[in-house]
């Protein structure tokens, strides 16, 4: 048995038919010229960031020979077969090491709690005037487009040399990021609370630490938390413009060719970031269930 | 007249024990808490040669220098700096673009849906893991080593250091995509690349986009800090003029920069959202 399916009759199959084919062809002439304007714009771009990719493929047995050679030490046995000799100056790293956590921990901290004081200026809803709240937010993102390591160049000429210098301007780029993150928080709280305060005739003080506070507070930590999982790896570069932490180790390794140094001070980040990132991980999930550890 | 009624405190006490009594690990909790955090402040900023006069010291160097940069002025110097902010706006450009091609079929590879397998999978996420624990200046460091000074280390550095990142984003968003349209495919007779192509990625596209566009826009203030070590860029023109202490042209620069995120930021916004609509943009 066959089953007949019903088909148009031929004249209205091809109206119909034409119509689909050109909504079609709009959209594919619009996806493609789309694509054409981002090839074009990959072209400028590739002229002006002056690539070569000849230099590229010549230099390309570099990038693997480099990170041969980042593999073997000085008599020329790859680096795990001795870890005492790849890790020599353990000692001295570890230290710079904790420097470096402290710098971000203390930039952090300050950071965190300036945007505090500065994020219920900012918030739509918890803002006393409008110019305040423009000036603030202006201040913010002036703190948080440049970027922190531009901060360090200059602390570091007006507060010198040293580690100093790093915490000032993790500080300052974490309050710009930090302000508008929880400013957004403030935003979206609950205003009911606020008004049951302000009904009781209190000051703007007492309605944002009663009212509002108690809704925040968990998310702040949560942010300041992650904040600090990125400033780790910022203070591990602070270094390279002088302003403390492991990067100044680093740096001299990388210009001076200490191969083995290299990698061996590179391993020590990476295990650092990964054992700061499962601990903030960890603490944020005790602190707030699980929702909160995306 | 009627007096307020005695309120009998013991009884309420008695009644609501877990308000009034509260064991003492919880009232205690948030106290030593701050007060540990405290104590790590501290001593971290004596451990860091914190002290009020130098910084006070500090920042009345930092007063003089604010004031000496106004008004900004690029001197005669400004078609260079002009140059070299296209050149930001390249490195930014060219390594996100490169980066994202190259991390599209990595993150398949890291996602759950598509490699069942975890001894496979596991390799590949530490991989990227572990390329996200360097920063940007680092790899740019690493290929001004390889490939010479200049904008192209910074486009190679911007490509890797977001490899990794994409890698996480994208296999997230494929972990997240619908499996039913894939069992669909498979049940028409479609092999695992036709899963992947009509099942999975009309999914994430868009999601991807809208990722990739944010990220050209944070890349574009990535791209100005790796001129610092010498891969190219705005950058570059900055740290020199803030070591030879030309602040009117330091802040000129700065501004410039500012003006450029701006930018940026507004067409991509514009762009995310013509692409992803209202709701993912957000």
């Amino acid at each position: 048995m066959t089953i007949a399916v019903a088909i148009l009759p031929e004249q209205q199959l091809a109206a119909l038919n034409a119509t689909y084919r050109k909504a079609v062809a709009r959209k594919r002439l619009r996806l493609l010229a789309g694509f054409a304007l981002f090839v074009a714009a990959l072209i400028v771009a590739s002229i002006g960031a002056e690539v070569n990719l000849r230099t590229f493929f010549t230099y390309f047995g570099n990038f693997v020979s480099y990170f041969d050679r980042l593999l073997t030490l000085e008599n020329g046995q790859r680096v795990w077969t001795d870890f005492g000799e790849w890790f020599w100056g353990w000692h001295k790293w570890l230290k710079l090491l904790g420097e470096t956590l402290l710098i971000s921990y203390v930039g952090t901290l300050g950071g965190a709690v300036l945007a505090f004081l500065l994020n219920f200026l900012a918030a739509e809803n918890t803002s006393p005037a409008a110019w305040l709240r423009f000036t603030v937010r202006r201040l913010l993102e002036f703190a948080r487009t440049v970027p922190g390591i531009v901060f360090a160049l200059i602390f570091v000429i007006a507060f010198g040399l040293g580690p100093m210098a790093g915490v000032l301007a993790i500080a300052i780029h974490s309050t710009g990021a930090l302000g508008k993150l929880f400013s957004e928080i403030v935003e979206n709280a609950d205003m009911k609370p606020v008004e049951g305060i302000r009904s009781t005739g209190a000051s703007w003080v007492a309605c944002m630490r009663f009212a509002i506070l108690p809704q925040v507070s968990a998310g702040y930590a949560s942010y300041a938390l992650l904040r600090f999982e990125i400033n780790v790896r910022e203070a591990s570069v602070m270094g390279f413009v002088g302003a403390g932490g492991i990067g100044q180790e680093l740096i001299v390794a990388i210009r001076k060719f200490y191969y083995s140094d290299v990698s061996a001070i590179l391993v020590t980040i990476i295990v650092t970031v990964f054992l700061i990132d499962i601990t903030t991980g960890w603490v944020r999930g005790r602190l707030f269930g699980r929702e909160a550890r995306t | 007249m009627t007096r307020p009624q005695e309120v009998d405190t013991a009884q309420i006490r008695a009644r609501y024990p877990d308000v009034f009594d509260r064991p003492a690990s919880a009232r205690l909790a948030t106290p030593l808490m701050l007060g540990a955090a405290l104590a790590i402040f501290v001593f971290g900023l004596v451990n860091l040669d914190f002290s009020p006069q130098r910084f006070f010291a500090g920042l009345s160097q930092l007063g003089w220098i604010s004031l000496m940069m106004i008004p900004p002025d690029p001197g005669s110097s400004l078609p260079v700096y002009l140059k070299a902010l296209g050149e930001t706006l390249s490195i930014a450009l060219l390594g996100t673009t490169l980066a994202a091609v190259f991390a599209l079929p990595v993150s398949l590879l890291a996602a759950r849906n598509v490699v069942p397998s975890k001894i496979l999978r596991f390799p590949v996420r530490r991989l990227l893991d572990s390329i996200r624990g360097i920063d940007t200046l680092i790899w740019a460091l690493v290929w001004i080593n390889v490939v010479g000074l200049g904008p192209f280390a910074g486009v190679l550095a911007i490509a890797v250091s977001d490899f990794g990142a994409f890698g996480k984003l994208f296999s997230e968003a494929i972990e997240g995509a619908d499996q039913k349209q894939v069992e669909g495919i498979r049940a028409s007779g479609g092999s695992a690349l036709h899963e992947i192509r009509f099942g999975l990625l009309p999914q994430v596209l868009p999601v991807i986009a809208g990722q990739v566009l944010y990220f050209i826009e944070s890349n574009t203030r990535s791209a100005t800090i790796i001129g610092i070590v010498g891969a190219g860029g705005i950058g570059l023109q900055l740290a020199e003029q803030i070591r030879v202490l030309e602040w009117q042209k330091v802040s000129f620069l700065i501004l410039m920069i500012l003006v450029a995120v701006a930018a940026i930021d507004f067409v991509s916004g514009k762009l995310r959202f013509a692409i992803i609509g209202r709701r993912a943009v957000a």
